[in-house]
């Protein structure tokens, strides 16, 4: 029977992790598609998954009035999608729409959380790897509000 | 200076053929020698000295062909008053020319490498040149990738030519933007994030980044950790140039002229710089 082990198992965010958290994270893993167009999730719903993207592209965005849908930021095949679920009350922040037909492995969030409180040691490495991933846009969004390319940046 | 026994000082006078608008704030302009000069021979990377008369003089990257060295052409920001002024300029108006100056890309250092062009905003402009090269002697490089950044879709500088790049095969170039506007289909998020997606051989591979400081700060970072070489980084360095030979010390760095020694620098020789505050 072909799972998903090999494929998570290549995937940069997970690459490295050991063969049996790989085989804990599988059994929580499953494969979904969304057309360009469709919302991957929406603010303020739950947090019941969180996406490892094959290929495709997702905007994440903010909905603001008179001005709409706004994308503050775009992810891509090799991108990891959405930490709500790591942290109460886990619910989504903003909106994630497919712009592109996009390809996904969706992690069950209810199924990782009782697995990470279960085995601290996959708990904690997958917090150091989100840590990470938090970091970089952390990063990436101060360097955004600065605004570089302005006239007197 | 341009074939000519001259002082460096002295500025060669050149007519203007044409001002282009490229975005709200951007515009190009390009310049014809006047009667019996030779044409102007730079390299990619290299810069003038243009002055307009009776305002000043300001330091302008070479946006042009070095191919064809019979048009002379700059794109910079109106942001102060020589700028400004130069926005303004017609056709047949005249302009002092002083240059080129400076030391440029590492165009044929990189022969037999991949080449990765990371531009943001404004600094796609001095990257022009190289890029008019790399496609000119595209069967003499590896991979060549130009990863773009920029403020907003409408900020996007040269958009027809990075759409036609992007329309060749044997170029990849990704575009991403810092703020999304309404019709944006592409890249949010700043350039760094494009370098993961980016198809080159860290091994291999001689990055060229042109942009403000902290953008090309981040994209060095980034790169080395990827595993490019800080010995096959190379960035554009600005700062105030005056006299564009290394004399009057305005745009000096360290113990290194922006002007003379650079302005474009491999990474490892200008690296503790960076982040040095007083200077």
């Amino acid at each position: 029977m072909h799972t998903l082990e090999p494929i998570l198992a290549e995937h940069p965010f997970l690459k490295g992790l050991k063969q049996e958290h790989l085989e804990l994270l599988t059994g929580c893993a499953s494969n979904i598609r969304f057309d360009a167009g469709a919302f991957v999730f929406r603010q303020g719903q739950e947090a019941n998954h969180f996406y490892i993207l094959r290929d495709g592209k997702v905007a994440v965005e903010l909905f603001a009035p008179q001005k709409g849908a706004v994308a503050i930021d775009t992810y891509g095949e090799g991108d990891v999608l959405g930490w709500s679920w790591l942290i109460p009350p886990y619910h989504w922040r903003f909106d994630a729409r497919a712009i592109e037909p996009t390809r996904a492995i969706a992690l069950d969030a209810k199924c990782m959380r009782t697995k990470c409180e279960n085995d601290h040691d996959l708990g904690y490495e997958l917090m150091k790897r989100f840590a990470k991933i938090i970091e970089q846009r952390l990063d990436a969004t101060r360097w955004q509000l600065l605004d570089v390319y302005g006239v007197r940046a | 200076m341009n074939g000519m026994v001259q002082s460096p000082m002295l500025p060669d006078l050149y007519k203007v053929q044409l001002v282009r608008r490229e975005t709200d704030d951007t515009f190009t302009l390009e310049l014809g020698p006047t009667a019996g000069r030779q044409p102007f021979r730079f390299s990619a990377g290299q810069f003038n000295m243009l002055y307009v008369h009776g305002i000043g003089e300001v330091p302008i990257s070479i946006s042009g062909d070095p191919g064809r060295p019979g048009m002379l052409v700059h794109t910079t920001r109106a942001v102060g008053a020589v700028t400004r002024a130069m926005r303004t300029l017609k056709k047949g108006d005249t302009l002092g020319v002083r240059g080129p100056f400076g030391i440029g890309w590492p165009v044929e250092e990189a022969v037999g490498h991949d080449v990765l062009v990371v531009a943001g905003g404004i600094g796609l402009a001095p990257l022009r040149p190289t890029i008019y090269q790399l496609i000119a002697n595209r069967d003499r490089y590896g991979k060549v990738v130009i990863l773009y950044g920029t403020r907003t879709p409408a900020d996007i500088l040269f958009r027809k030519e990075v759409e036609a790049w992007r329309a060749r095969l044997d170029i990849e170039v990704y575009v991403t933007v810092d703020r999304a506007t309404e019709g944006w289909h592409g890249n949010v998020g700043v350039v760094t994030r494009l370098i993961p997606k980016a198809p080159f051989d860290r091994t291999r591979t001689v990055a060229m980044i042109c942009g403000p400081e902290i953008m090309m700060r981040f994209t060095a970072l980034e790169l080395e950790k990827r595993g490019v070489g800080t010995d096959h980084i190379y960035l554009s360095m600005e700062r105030n140039m005056k006299c564009g030979i290394g004399l009057c010390g305005h745009c000096q760095c360290g113990s290194t002229f922006i002007c003379k020694d650079g302005p474009v620098f491999r990474y490892d020789a200008i690296q503790g710089l960076l982040s040095q505050r007083e200077i």
